[in-house]
């Protein structure tokens, strides 16, 4: 057996939980890893430019791949710049391991410099966090780590590692354990068979079913069986902001996003729903809209596979708890043997009635907004240039505001993972790095961030990594000079009052910043530039792109629920409401 | 309504803070807590009392499931069960006439006088939440000086039982 100190203990583990990349940043606590590190080539560390950076790269890389990311970081302030980063990734159920130094042992809490009890800080924002105190431990910490961060509902872990764990002059045996089992610990995966022929019978008996489906369906590659499930009963589907991509947005079944920005078809076929099928969705509080008013008609039939998630916010009927795959598997098998199929006449005029919808007040049959014209470039007409251009085959990940919202509703995702948003936690400064994390997993496919100059300056540091790692992201900036979505809220609820949302004249010359951080800066400003600039930005296939286009500042997004209403309670532009 | 719930935890370092914790995140409040190792030393059982709903009780429970470092939750409330709590009470006693009717509701409430000094009757009371309540409040004007109490620990009656 391999004798080995603590620190390069770390690093074989990682390697040995198939790990090929962390992104981190050095600091005294982290310093005996990052020379084990230093001595090997298995493993590739990537050095951001800020811990929240790492912590979203690594996040934006597990979303792209569904393999768990990981960062390092220092202790102390290393470990408090990452807990934006978790904590966005914790509200979003995405697998990391982040790895703390500490200060070692006989410090702790003697206030050492650089000390931060980063198990206590960390606690409400973690799936579940280790304090390592001897590296004998290390190996089996780190492998029941990647176990708890990537089964059940995923989310991040966190291992803190005092320093004189890490000790180079103090080597043990090394072994990798071939297998984790935690009595405390058995997510489960099958749902209860009972419940789900309950679950199949009340779907096929539907007269006006919707499925809802979201973010679990990606995090645990149901997608087909969702696609399958849906297409062979007909029935239409809404993705929420964190499912997008699981159902393919240009399919006819395919009635949008649902909640505070969704369509009108998808809001308003869920009011008027007699099932609702969620899947992997959690009746989060910007899908529902007034809890008191939500879906009277519906029975409701929930998927998840966390049990505190069903019944939280909507009372669920036939609750099922089990992973997305295998439940949907069952109910396909299910379906097959009840040979019972869907009432073909009621599902027809449901359509109708959705079809109608759509016709009347949908943002994909027509354009609900002014048209871009000269020096007025419309945001949605931004984003609709970049689907253009990229073939809708691009990863887009995005900032918070407006703009991500007018990517979430614009940007048509046929595919999971595609579409990498902080839904959860609605983290600004989330996309450059998100989008490095994706590019470094994909370094051939076309990557592009969908920010606001509010958002970009969270983490604009970033474009440093960019250069040293070639990762030719390209940023598509829809600067409207101002906290968009900030301001879209004070003009319909203060009266125009914009208290600290605008900065018009201290916005730097993104052009500039860009080039010198040696990147291409692209600067857009007319509608009829808009096209082939966006073309000319992905033709530069091996550098990062900054493309700063000047969108409408007055831009709102619509459809918006209407606070304290029900789900189908829509303003539909600045005058007209449902 | 008043629930006692059961936690069969693993006796490591951070799981209590992260089921003391998990009440404080969520709003939900803590009346009572007492925990210590069981006679398997690697593992915790802890009784907790809080006020709750059906709906928020269920939410609870289910919770503490979801914390790593749980083996087993039960919500005793919902099926018979025993409830106890120790209490030591120390109060003023220094004339004869207070000192007889003080042992004399010690006796009632089958408690024991542990401690004695001129000034001072130390009594130790074990009993579910209620008995303990009724006591203080039948010596409250005799005068109390201090109150320790346990919280509940508590356990089904019948054959079920918790344990890995
Ligand atoms: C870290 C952080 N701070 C504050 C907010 C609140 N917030 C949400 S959207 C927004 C404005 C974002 O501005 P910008 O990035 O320019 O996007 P826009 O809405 O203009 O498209 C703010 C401040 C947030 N989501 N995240
Ligand atoms: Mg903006």
């Amino acid at each position: 057996m391999e004798h080995l100190s603590g620190g390069e203990i770390v690093i074989c583990a990682l390697k040995d939980a198939g790990v090929k990349h962390v992104w981190g940043y050095p600091g005294g606590a982290a310093l005996h890893i990052y020379d084990a590190l230093y001595r090997q080539e298995d493993v590739e560390h990537l050095l951001v430019r800020h811990e929240q950076a790492a912590v979203h790269a690594a996040d934006g890389f597990s979303r792209a791949t569904g393999e768990v990311g990981t960062a390092l970081v220092t202790s102390g302030p290393g470990a408090t710049n990452a807990i934006t980063g978790i904590a966005t990734a914790y509200m979003d159920s995405i697998p990391l391991v982040v790895i703390s130094g500490q200060v070692p042992k006989i410090k702790i809490g003697q206030d050492a410099f650089q000390e931060t009890d980063m198990v206590g800080v960390s606690r409400p924002i973690v799936k579940h966090s280790f304090l390592v105190t001897q590296a004998e431990d290390i190996a089996e910490t780190i492998a029941k780590a990647y176990y708890i961060a990537s089964t059940g509902r995923p989310g991040p872990v966190v291992v803190d590692i005092p320093k004189d764990v890490t000790d180079p002059n103090y080597k043990v045996p090394y072994e990798w354990p071939a297998n984790i089992k935690m009595r405390s610990y058995q997510p489960t995966n099958k749902g209860h068979r009972g419940q789900l022929k309950r679950a199949v019978k009340t779907l096929l008996s539907a007269k006006k079913p919707v499925i809802y489906s979201g973010g679990g369906v990606i995090l645990d590659n149901a997608s087909d069986q969702l696609i399958e499930l849906a297409q062979r009963l007909n029935y239409p589907v809404t993705n929420t902001l964190m499912g997008l991509g699981a159902y393919p947005a240009t399919d006819r079944q395919f009635i949008g996003m649902l909640g505070m920005h969704g369509t009108y078809e998808a809001n308003t076929a869920m009011h008027e729903s007699d099932v609702i099928f969620a899947v992997g969705a959690r009746f989060d509080d910007r899908v529902t809209n007034d809890l008191d008013k939500f879906c009277p008609h519906a029975t409701i039939i929930h998927i998840d596979v966390d049990p505190t998630s069903i019944s939280k916010n909507i009372n669920a009927h036939i609750p099922v708890v089990g992973t997305c795959t295998s439940v949907l598997n069952e109910m396909l098998s299910i379906a097959d043997d009840m040979a019972t199929e869907p009432d073909a006449e009621a599902i027809k005029d449901w359509w109708a009635r959705i079809d109608q919808w759509r016709a009347d007040k949908g943002i994909y049959t027509a354009n609900r907004y002014e048209p871009s014209v000269g020096d007025i470039i419309k945001p949605q007409d931004a984003i609709k240039a970049l689907y253009k251009a990229t073939d809708g085959n691009a990863y887009v990940t995005s900032d918070v505001g407006q703009h991500q919202m007018f990517a979430a509703q614009y940007y048509l995702f046929d595919k999971p993972r595609r579409w990498i948003n902080s839904g959860g936690l609605g983290t600004m400064g989330f996309g450059l790095p998100a989008a490095m994390g994706v590019q470094l997993a994909f370094p051939d496919a076309q990557v592009a961030c969908v920010t606001g100059e509010g958002s970009i300056q969270m983490c604009i540091q970033e474009l440093s990594t960019c250069s040293q790692y070639n990762l030719p992201v390209k940023i598509i900036n829809l600067n409207n000079s101002a906290l968009g979505m900030v301001r879209q809220w004070q003009d319909m609820n203060y009266s125009s009052r914009y208290s600290q949302s605008l900065y018009e004249d201290s916005l730097p010359d993104f052009v500039a910043l860009a080039e010198a951080y040696g990147h291409v800066g692209m600067k857009v400003t007319r509608y009829e530039d808009l096209e082939e600039k966006m073309r000319e930005c992905f033709a530069l296939k091996d550098r990062t792109v900054f493309m700063d286009i000047c969108v409408d500042k007055s831009e709102h997004v619509y459809p918006m629920q209407i606070p304290g209403g029900a789900m189908g309670d829509l303003f539909l532009n600045k005058s007209e409401k449902t | 309504m008043k629930r006692i719930i059961s936690i069969l935890l693993e006796n490591e370092s951070g799981a209590l803070s992260r089921v003391v914790g998990l009440f404080a995140q969520r709003g939900y409040n803590i009346d009572t807590l007492t925990v210590a190792p069981t006679d398997d030393d690697t593992l915790s059982r802890l009784t907790l009392t809080t006020q709750s709903d059906d709906q928020m009780a269920e939410q609870i429970v289910k919770q503490l499931h979801k914390l790593i470092d749980t083996i087993k939750v039960v919500d005793l409330t919902v099926g018979s069960h025993i409830e106890r709590e120790l209490m030591l009470v120390k109060i003023k006693a220094s004339d004869a006439e207070v000192r007889a009717e003080l042992k004399s509701c010690v006796e009632i409430f089958r408690g024991h006088v542990v401690d004695v000094t001129a000034s001072t009757y130390t009594v130790q009371l074990t009993g579910d939440s209620d008995k303990l309540d009724a006591f203080i409040d039948a010596v409250r004007e005799i005068g109390i000086m201090e109150v320790v109490r346990t919280g509940v620990s508590g356990i089904a009656r019948g054959d079920k039982f918790l344990r890995v």
